[in-house]
């Protein structure tokens, strides 16, 4: 256990393997690791923020999806509206037409009546008058008589 | 390596705590050499061939073994960072970058959290530390006979291959800590350094002198402490492999076999060759048990055989407790890294800490 130049080698190796490791080894492993473990930092953040932005994506669709799905609904359902509306408009009109042509045909029936009647008391009174000439020939008052008859058929 | 004599038992262990030394021999030093004894006539740098030579080189000399092994884990260390640091990306990291990175992180958090001012040094400083200490640690798990052995084989007398079991290693470490320390004491805090020292804890001037003393001390045992404590831990660690070691030969000695054939194969120095073939061929079992080639009871047979043959079940003994302590060395090594990183950011913290 003798203490000798060999005290000094070791250091002067030592301060070498030292300096060798100071300058091309701990730098540059390190520097890589630490570089290394930014970019991992930074990819789960990129996957972290896609991961968000996928989930806002999604939201959004959803709504819209919604908001297009209600539209329709309310497109569908004025249009419906739209079709019992026309629908009644049509009944009303059919039924306002039909009141209004059975009005006119009532009209024309009473009128056809009228006229008919009409016809009917003048050719009554016509006929009465032909039957009471018949009878009493000349001796009556041919126009004493006509207003008796015209009496007689605007009875009728 | 023969356990049987306590001489060579000694010299074993002497010899495994002797480092490989390249120093200054002084003039008019006797050297006893095969050839017989040599005065050198002047200051001779050489090789140290035993403890007595190194002792006597004293100052003068340098641990080849423990730099070199020190100088390659630390190349080691910043080749594999160097390699780690070129690949990096900010994209997926993968593989050996991944590895890199944890113990990048776990350095910072453990610097983050103890360090509070702001400096640029003291991360790859931690990081240094850590992954330098714990692989020159490391070094203390290998068979302890394995290297030494081998190099010996190759001409190399004396292998000390663990570098925290140096105190200079340690210690140079530690005054290396120690320095930084002085410079941003004096750099953060300027004349208050010298306030911290002499009006603590006792703020009066009557009081400068016992101030400065218990300060001084306090000062001098943080990087004493923190050499020493490394040290300490790892070379009692590499003793007990040691010792363990020991038994583990003193097992192969008693093998009824394994003398003899040890002899007649191999002469008797080369007791741990013989080892390795026993080890090489147990692995050879297990790698065929593994590949499927013979079966479960035949490989536990075959392992048994192999561990008669080389001495026995005591050296299986000395193996499990090899293992058993490698095991809990693992936890020794790591926390001793661990420990010498924390203690310096401490420290280094405590330097640029205004008040305290």
């Amino acid at each position: 256990m003798n203490i000798n130049l060999t005290l000094f080698g070791q250091m002067v190796t030592f301060a070498i393997f030292v300096w060798f490791c100071m300058k091309f080894v701990w730098p540059v492993i390190i520097t890589a690791m630490e570089e290394r473990q930014q970019k991992i930092a930074d990819g789960l953040d990129a996957a972290d923020r896609a991961m968000r932005d996928l989930e806002a994506a999604q939201d959004k669709a959803t709504d819209q999806m919604k908001e297009a799905k209600q539209e329709a609904a309310g497109i569908v359902d004025q249009a419906n509206k739209r079709a019992n509306q026309i629908v009644d408009e049509a009944k009303q009109q059919a039924i306002t037409e039909g009141d209004r042509l059975k009005i006119a045909a009532e009209a024309e029936i009473e009128q056809e009546i009228n006229r008919a009647k009409e016809e009917l008391r003048a050719s009554v009174a016509g006929l009465a008058l032909a039957g009471a000439e018949k009878i009493l020939e000349a001796s009556i008052d041919d126009k004493a008589n006509r207003a008796l008859v015209d009496n007689l058929a605007s009875q009728l | 390596m023969s356990g049987e004599n306590p001489a060579s038992t000694t010299e074993y262990i002497q010899h495994h705590l002797q480092n490989l030394v390249y120093g200054r021999l002084p003039g008019g030093f006797e050297r006893h050499t095969e050839n017989g004894t040599e005065v050198l006539a002047v200051d001779t740098w050489t090789m140290a061939h035993g403890a007595t030579e190194a002792a006597a080189m004293g100052f003068w000399a340098i641990h080849v073994d423990s730099m070199a092994w020190s100088i390659g884990l630390g190349l080691i260390f910043c080749w594999m960072f160097r390699r780690a640091a070129v690949r990096a990306t900010t994209g997926v990291p993968s593989g050996f970058l991944n590895f890199v990175e944890l113990v990048i992180e776990f350095i910072d958090s453990t610097v983050k959290d103890s360090f509070q001012g702001k400096n640029k040094m003291v991360a790859p400083l931690a990081l240094t530390i850590f992954v330098w200490i714990f692989l020159m640690n490391l070094m203390d798990l290998l068979p302890v006979d394995l290297i030494p052995k081998l190099l010996m084989l190759a001409g190399v007398e004396y292998q000390k291959i663990v570098p925290s079991t140096d105190p200079n290693i340690t210690m140079g470490m530690a005054l290396g800590v120690f320095v930084l320390m002085l410079y941003y004491n004096i750099k953060i805090k300027g004349t208050g350094f010298i306030k911290e020292l002499t009006m603590h804890p006792f703020n009066h001037w009557a009081f400068i002198p016992i101030n400065l003393f218990m300060e001084l001390v306090g000062l001098l045992a943080k990087p004493f402490s923190l050499g020493l404590r490394l040290f300490g831990n790892m070379y009692a660690g590499e003793m007990i492999f040691i010792l363990i070691a020991m038994m583990f030969a003193a097992g192969a000695g008693t093998g009824l076999i394994a003398g003899g054939l040890n002899a007649q194969l191999f002469g008797e120095e080369t007791n741990s060759l013989f080892w390795l073939v026993i080890f090489v061929l147990v692995c050879g079992v297990c790698w065929m048990n593994l590949r499927g080639k013979i079966s479960t009871g035949r490989t536990v047979l075959l392992t048994l055989g192999l561990l008669t043959l080389g001495g026995g079940v005591f050296a299986l003994g000395g193996g499990l407790m090899q293992w058993g302590w490698a095991i809990f060395h693992i936890l020794v090594i790591t926390l001793q890294a661990f420990i010498f990183m924390v203690l310096t950011i401490v420290y280094l913290s405590m330097a640029h800490e205004e008040d305290h």
